[in-house]
């Protein structure tokens, strides 16, 4: 029965298609000038919060416009822009994540040319938009502390494929069981270069620091 | 969730290589997927199976080999496997070194296909 098979090589990474179109985004980015952070997270992590508070810290000295991912609504959108930043609502009509080719399309539709940063607020979930390169300079998680200090063992890699980490709703951590320690020691096991902040997006602890060190880090790539 | 555009770009590649090789069909494509992912083998089958209807690899089996997460240690070289379930702070077992990157353990290949 077997007679006549053959074995052919192939050797293709499955996903060299958005990789591609992902480096050349990136290069064209970098070129106009604009970085572009992949923010991560599971729904009710404090995305939008978090953007928001960030916002306030950081437009003063960047221009920055928000493209918010969300499968479907524009609620994200309608917030950031009545707080005062320029936003594009991607509605990703059941998609789990975002690619590089739809990261280009909305970008493209915001004139990206014209920021200094351009935030990504990718589909709330841990697992899907950690595949899929975006053409970002830096991707960033946030995780809260109400998710539980265990999330680095059961979403291994997106806490692999971030650059830098967010611990949200740290005002919570006496109403919880979440052991920061072991927390931090199981997200550098996996990504040991990872630059992890404390925060708080409601009550503000924390967040200078990160907005001084990402206000920073984009003042490296662009100059 | 993800799964789709994954198997899409599958069979995408393996149809791109069928036409080249003038095949009649694709009886098995055997991947490499890294232990990072978290794509389920039973769950990619069965899209396979939808999205391949009709085409030369309808009816073809993945078969998925799982490569392991591998560090290589900055201080002296030396790669070894890591467990990522156990959140325990890995540890070069040559030198003791505790600042590591990742070799392996993100990969999305197609190996090879066996074709008529």
């Amino acid at each position: 029965m077997n007679d006549g098979v053959r074995l052919i090589e192939v050797k293709e990474d499955i996903l060299a298609d958005n990789t591609l179109m992902a480096k050349n985004l990136n290069a064209e980015l970098t070129g106009t000038k604009t970085f572009l952070m992949n923010l991560m997270a599971s729904p009710g992590a404090g995305k939008t919060t978090t953007i928001l508070a960030t916002l306030e810290r950081i437009t003063k000295d960047l221009k920055v416009g928000v493209m918010e991912a969300d499968i479907d609504s524009k609620v994200d959108a309608e917030k950031i822009a009545a707080a005062g930043t320029e936003a594009i609502q991607i509605r990703t009509g059941g998609f789990c994540h975002m690619d590089a080719t739809m990261v280009r399309t909305g970008l493209e539709a915001m004139d990206y040319k014209r920021f200094d940063l351009v935030i990504l607020e990718n589909v709330g979930n841990l697992v899907c938009p950690a595949e899929f390169e975006t053409g970002a300079h830096m991707n960033a998680m946030i995780l809260s502390v109400p998710e539980g200090d265990d999330k680095p063992l059961k979403y291994p890699l997106m806490f692999a494929v971030c650059q830098v980490l967010l611990v949200n709703k740290t005002d919570f951590l006496e109403l919880t069981d979440f052991n920061m320690d072991v927390f931090k020691q199981r997200v550098l096991a996996i990504n040991p270069e990872m630059k992890i902040f404390e925060i708080s997006s409601r009550t503000g602890k924390g967040v200078d620091e990160w907005a001084e060190w990402l206000t920073a880090k984009v003042k490296s790539v662009i100059g | 969730m993800h799964e789709l555009p994954v198997i899409n770009s599958i069979l995408g590649i393996v149809l791109k290589h069928a036409a080249i090789n003038q095949v009649k069909k694709i009886m098995a494509i055997h991947l490499q997927v890294g232990a990072f992912s978290d794509l389920d083998d039973m769950c990619m089958q069965q899209y396979f199976d939808y999205v391949s209807k009709g085409s030369l690899a309808d009816g073809a089996k993945l078969v998925i080999e799982r490569i392991p997460a591998v560090m290589r240690c900055t201080a002296c070289g030396h790669s070894f496997e890591i467990n990522l379930k156990d959140g325990t702070k890995p540890v070069c077992s040559e030198c003791g070194g505790e600042s590591h990157s990742l070799v392996s353990g993100r990969e999305y290949t197609i190996k090879n296909m066996e074709v008529l």
